[in-house]
């Protein structure tokens, strides 16, 4: 699109003055009305988009941040323990069996006496379980004992709470709740990268608890590897659909969007029957003698790349094929008649044409992949999960939410990372015609 | 096929036939699942294999028992009633509102558009689950309002809630189809339809939809499927009354298989088939009818 | 395509008209359906159902919210009940909510939706929606939803029924008390089921039979989550059964487990749903698999299939009831109404005609009779059945609520290592 003048108004023409600033045709300098032009344009189109930003920006994005905002949240801490909170300021444990000063007991008895009645004391467990394992079992058997401590002197609170059990004489314990005493905590985000946020600050997991960095490299990783091979297969067939006559076409688009209208539970269901140690590819392969025994087709990498890849394909050639289709054979027939042989008119005319339709099956299928969770869990058996099932299991089993926005936070920056990179290189915008 | 003109070298044949052949099995590659589990759907037995039975053809062994079930037990004739009345008008929101914003998006000015481009399609890039928390907190509150406040009977606000959460799922495909279909579009054609006196309505519906119905139509079957397919939103922001054709399954796998779900895929497969068809015959007859050869 | 496109065309028109409407104040969505109906010829029917359907919705609402202010147990009360679906909610509809139906008018709406129940009711609780009444899950969620306070303490003396046999409830309970929110229905175990025909002739007659592989050589299937596996695999590695839980409190003792683990890794296929090990065992897919005793019995004696099962060192546990803090009280009052009904001696007893499960309580067990459909005693399939339950596990609830996290980070490190 070029920047010519189009105000309506230009109609009313008269004659251009000789001299001065050039002016419109209705006498206008020409540079205000370009502007007053290209403000125009802008207004209309956010015109446009308004209605749909407002609803996904009202509707999806306030509650998603607002979601996210959890992977930073601690105000549970603070707000059941504030007398806690407070009195364990200054306090620094010089070794694993320093306690801290009677008054920090006879503050959290009471705290946790207020908190019982609240029923709080062991939402506070819970959450201070998530960084050190057997946590909410003490706050759960303080809901009952709680009541009884002796609070009339800080020291018999001490004594009183070390009774209910030894652990409360530890340093350790105290550690953790004076790590996590701030409205914010960035502890959260520390998991999700297979660390540990302590009083001495970030550690890293020791190996066999660190699972996290994996998860996401696997799961770029085989979107990658998904999208790559949708779109090997997906190019060919757009071409084809777009190269036949119109009745062969709308026939074979029919083979494709025939998996596309069938369930992805189904469709999941059915790479099951076929890929199964006794299953149809298996057995026929077993009868026709070519192998002795079962391969492992599925439960692993090669069974969750194979279910998504079938999946996903249709989301590659649909996009190719509207793009595909709107390129003119002319002009590859001008290539031709200009004395460019076929790979070179491909090379040179088809396919750079043909690139939108690929960047943006692309990115549909990649962004699709890596938030794949269904799939993966039903095929992927352990070694072919993503970090979406992690997510999903963090929200539904273990009340997590924190980690789980953190883990979510860091995909959605690495996937807005990914577009980001793919808009500067391809770039929708950037890619011009003939 | 068409037959190769007379000058082809044998390369090219090669080439054009060699291509066929490939993707030859790329289709095979997917419609052969489907196909597979097709006779499953007629099988007497409860699960997910073929019996011997079955591969020695034994009448037997077949019955159409699932077939009964899916067409006669409500939970499942309620499952694909909902599945429609909630994917039918999502995707009408999402087309709508999706294609104006791709028009809006490919003009020539539009300030900040990486970000709007960013915002919009979102709601892709947010793992579903996380989407689906993040929606129940806005529509949860929008439910109590419209049940309490506006009186409408939960029924309808269930459904409203529903709908509206699957069009803005749809949303992001519709816009990427659509962006990528109007970077082919040559936008001096609406200048010349407005230069020959076409008000903005009318070169729009006479001139640019014509152009880039590839993409919304893409889009719009985009939209329809995420909805009628979505299983994660609808079981946290759904209620029973709205229980879908993938929640009904989805339990159905993990509680109870049954091969209904394959009754119910199979249907689904053939009544795809009968749908593409008879819009293609039609189109077909419309263009005999016109005296017009496919172009 | 120029008719079909002309149709799609005005239909667009209309559309962009309304959605531009509709999208300024972004809630209307029901105008849009309507039209949306009306547009499609073929819909207009349909269109016109839904509409009416609607409009009886809001009748029969209107006809509700009268009579709940009338008298709380008026018969026009539906209350909503979360459950597993498949046989298991079978069982309870026929056991529990049609005789109640039957004699009150009260009517049911059942959610599937037990295996999200925990996120859902905390996101519910959160957005001061809570739109369930009474929710079925398993001991560990009812413990952590407890913990949340997320649904309510349960007073054992007036809200659940004593026993027949004159016994208080606590101690018709007993040891089944596993949570103060929760009240048990059933006694269900984990347990392990084989290929009879894969087995040659010396099936399994201990749960080691899982780690070993000369003997039984095939694939195996456990659940893709620690419990259960860890104390199978301390168990099978030596470990006396007292001190399981204490070993598995430490970091060796952790990894002892999963070494035990580790021998059988390449055989190993991990499963989610419990509809999952039935159709291995089924598709001869696995040789050895656990599962819940309810699946192995359903796809043994109502299926036919050549499965047997193991009860050894069987893991207890428990599934039933909680209410979400925080409903209404007139709901509430209903919902304690059904649940004193739904909870006692017989009506226990009853849904064992349906689906191989234990009662929880004691006073059930004598009157467990015969399977509704097959006519078997159910008595023997239970396993609390004394013959069943001489080795068993009783899943200790308190370690895994402070350990799961811990040793699920491990076991999901060494499934993916």
């Amino acid at each position: 699109m070029t920047d010519t003048v189009t105000s309506p108004d230009a109609g009313n023409a008269g004659a251009p003055p000789e001299d001065g600033p050039i002016l419109a045709a209705d006498g206008t300098p020409l540079a205000r009305s370009l502007n007053r032009s290209v403000r125009r344009q802008k207004i209309r189109a956010l015109a446009l988009i308004a209605p749909l930003l407002v609803f996904v920006l009202i509707s999806f994005i306030v509650p998603i941040v607002g979601m996210l905002l959890r992977s930073v949240d601690n105000s549970v801490v603070p707000e059941t323990l504030p007398r806690t909170v407070v009195a364990l300021e200054g306090w620094t444990a010089s070794g694993p069996d320093d306690t801290p000063p009677p008054e920090v007991y006879e503050a959290f008895v009471l705290d946790i006496q207020k908190a019982a009645d609240e029923r709080r004391h062991t939402v506070v467990g819970g959450r201070l379980n998530y960084q050190t394992a057997g946590v909410a079992s003490k706050f759960r058997q303080l809901g009952r004992a709680a009541e009884d401590i002796d609070t009339s002197s800080p020291e018999a609170a001490k004594a009183g709470l070390i009774d209910v059990d030894a652990t409360w004489g530890q340093a350790s314990i105290w550690q953790t709740i004076q790590t996590y005493d701030g409205e914010y905590t960035t502890g959260y985000y520390a998991n999700a990268v297979d660390r540990n946020l302590d009083v001495d600050g970030v550690q890293a997991r020791p190996d066999d608890e660190a699972i996290y960095l994996m998860l996401f490299w696997r799961t770029i990783r085989l979107s990658l590897i998904i999208t790559v091979i949708c779109a090997l297969l997906g190019y060919p067939i757009a071409w084809l659909l777009s190269n036949s006559r119109e009745r062969n076409a709308n026939l074979l688009l029919i083979l494709v969007l025939l998996p596309f209208w069938t369930s992805l539970l189904v469709r999941t269901s059915a790479w099951k029957v076929l890929l199964q140690e006794q299953g149809v590819i298996n057995e026929s392969l077993t009868s026709m003698g070519l192998i002795g025994s079962p391969l492992p087709l599925m439960y692993n990498q090669f069974g969750t790349i194979v279910a998504m890849t079938h999946i996903l394909l249709p989301f590659m050639i649909l996009p190719m094929y509207s793009v595909m289709k709107t390129i003119p054979p002319s002009y590859v027939r001008a290539a031709k008649s200009l004395g460019a042989t076929d790979f070179t008119a491909f090379r040179r005319v088809y396919f750079p044409q043909s690139v939108p339709g690929i960047g943006a099956g692309g990115v549909l299928v990649f962004i699709l992949a890596i938030g794949y969770y269904i799939t993966p869990e039903i095929v992927g058996g352990t070694t072919g999960i993503f970090i979406s099932n992690r997510i999903a299991y963090n929200i539904q089993s273990t009340l997590n939410w924190g980690l789980a926005a953190a883990l979510g936070a860091m995909l959605l920056v690495a996937v807005l990372v990914l577009y980001w990179v793919y808009d500067r290189v391809v770039g929708i915008d950037n890619v011009k015609l003939g | 096929m068409a037959t190769l003109p007379a000058y082809t070298t044998p390369a090219q044949k090669i080439w054009h036939y060699g291509l066929r052949v490939l993707c030859g099995f790329i289709f095979f590659f997917l419609v052969a699942p489907i196909v597979a589990i097709i006779p499953l759907s007629f099988s007497a037995g409860d699960f997910f294999t073929y019996t011997e039975g079955m591969l020695t053809f034994q009448p037997d062994a077949y019955s159409l028992k699932h077939y009964e079930d899916a067409l006669t037990n409500p939970e499942w004739t309620t499952a694909i009633w909902n599945s429609f009345r909630i994917a039918i008008p999502a995707t009408i929101i999402a087309v709508t509102l999706g294609t104006l914003a791709a028009i809006g998006l490919s003009q020539r000015h539009v300030p900040g558009r990486r970000a709007i481009m960013a915002i919009l399609i979102s709601p892709m890039i947010v793992p579903l689950i996380i989407s689906a928390l993040g929606m129940f907190f806005f529509y949860a509150p929008l439910g109590n309002f419209m049940q309490d406040t506006l009186r409408l009977p939960q029924d309808l606000v269930e459904f409203i809630k529903i709908v509206l959460a699957h069009a803005v799922l749809g949303i992001p495909f519709v816009i990427i189809t659509v962006t990528a279909t109007l970077v082919g579009f040559d936008q001096s054609l609406t200048r010349a339809a407005a230069s020959m006196g076409a008000g903005p309505l009318r070169t729009f519906f006479k001139v640019q939809m014509p152009l880039i119905l590839p993409g919304v139509i893409s889009g719009a079957l985009f939209a329809f499927i995420t909805s009628f397919d979505e299983v994660v939103v609808i079981t946290i922001i759904g209620s029973q009354k709205v229980q879908t054709l993938p929640w009904q399954m989805f339990v159905g796998l993990r509680e109870q298989i049954s091969l209904t779900i394959l009754a119910v895929a199979t249907m689904m497969v053939g009544f795809s088939i009968i749908l593409l068809t008879t819009i293609e015959l039609l189109r077909r007859r419309n263009e005999r009818l016109r005296g017009l050869t496919p172009s | 395509m120029t008719t079909k496109l002309k149709r799609l065309l005005g239909l667009m028109a209309l559309l962009f008209a309304l959605g531009a409407t509709a999208a300024a104040c972004g809630g209307s969505g029901d105008t849009e359906t309507d039209d949306a109906g009306a547009e499609e010829t073929s819909d207009d029917a349909a269109a016109e159902e839904e509409a009416a359907e609607e409009d009886g919705a809001m009748e029969e609402e209107d006809g509700d919210d009268e009579a709940m202010e009338d008298e709380g147990g008026d018969s026009d009360i539906e209350l909503t009940l979360v459950s597993w679906g498949g046989a298991y909610q079978t069982s309870q509809q026929k056991a529990y909510t049609e005789p109640y139906t039957a004699d009150t008018g009260v009517s049911f709406i059942w959610d599937e939706s037990s295996a999200d129940a925990v996120a859902k009711i905390r996101a519910q609780s959160e957005a001061g929606n809570i739109t369930w009444d009474l929710v079925d899950v398993v001991g560990a969620d009812a413990i952590r939803l407890c913990d949340e306070g997320l649904v309510m303490e349960i007073d054992f003396d007036t809200m659940v029924a004593p026993g027949d046999d004159g016994s208080s409830a606590v101690e018709d309970f007993g040891e089944n008390l596993v949570s103060d929110c929760f009240i048990p229905q059933i006694v269900y175990s984990t347990t392990v089921g084989y290929r009879t025909d894969l087995v040659g002739d010396t099936p399994p007659t201990d749960i080691c039979a899982l780690f070993d592989t000369e003997t039984y050589p095939g694939k195996r299937a456990l659940e893709s989550r620690p419990l259960n596996n860890m104390e199978w695999a301390l168990l099978c590695d030596g470990v006396a059964k007292d001190d399981i839980y204490d070993v598995l409190a430490t970091p060796e003792g952790q990894d002892q487990a999963l070494a035990k683990l580790d021998t059988i890794k390449d055989d190993l296929i991990f499963w989610d749903a419990g509809a999952d090990t039935p159709q291995l065992l089924a598709d001869g897919e696995i040789v050895i698999g656990s599962t819940y005793n309810g699946r192995l019995f359903s796809a043994i004696e109502e299926q036919g299939q050549p499965i047997g099962m193991l009860w050894d060192a069987q893991m207890y546990d428990y599934d039933g009831w909680v209410i979400p803090a925080g409903l209404p009280e007139d709901r509430l009052q209903a919902v304690l109404d059904f649940v004193y009904y739904a909870t006692d001696t017989q009506r226990l007893a009853d849904q064992a005609a349906y689906i191989s499960y234990g009662p929880a309580r004691a006073s059930s067990a004598p009157l467990v009779g015969q399977h509704a459909e097959l006519g078997i005693d159910m008595a023997q399939h239970m396993p609390t059945d004394p013959a069943n339950a001489e080795n068993i596990f009783v899943t200790q609830y308190d370690f895994w609520a402070d350990y799961r996290d811990d040793i699920d980070t491990k076991y999901q490190a060494w499934l993916a290592g």
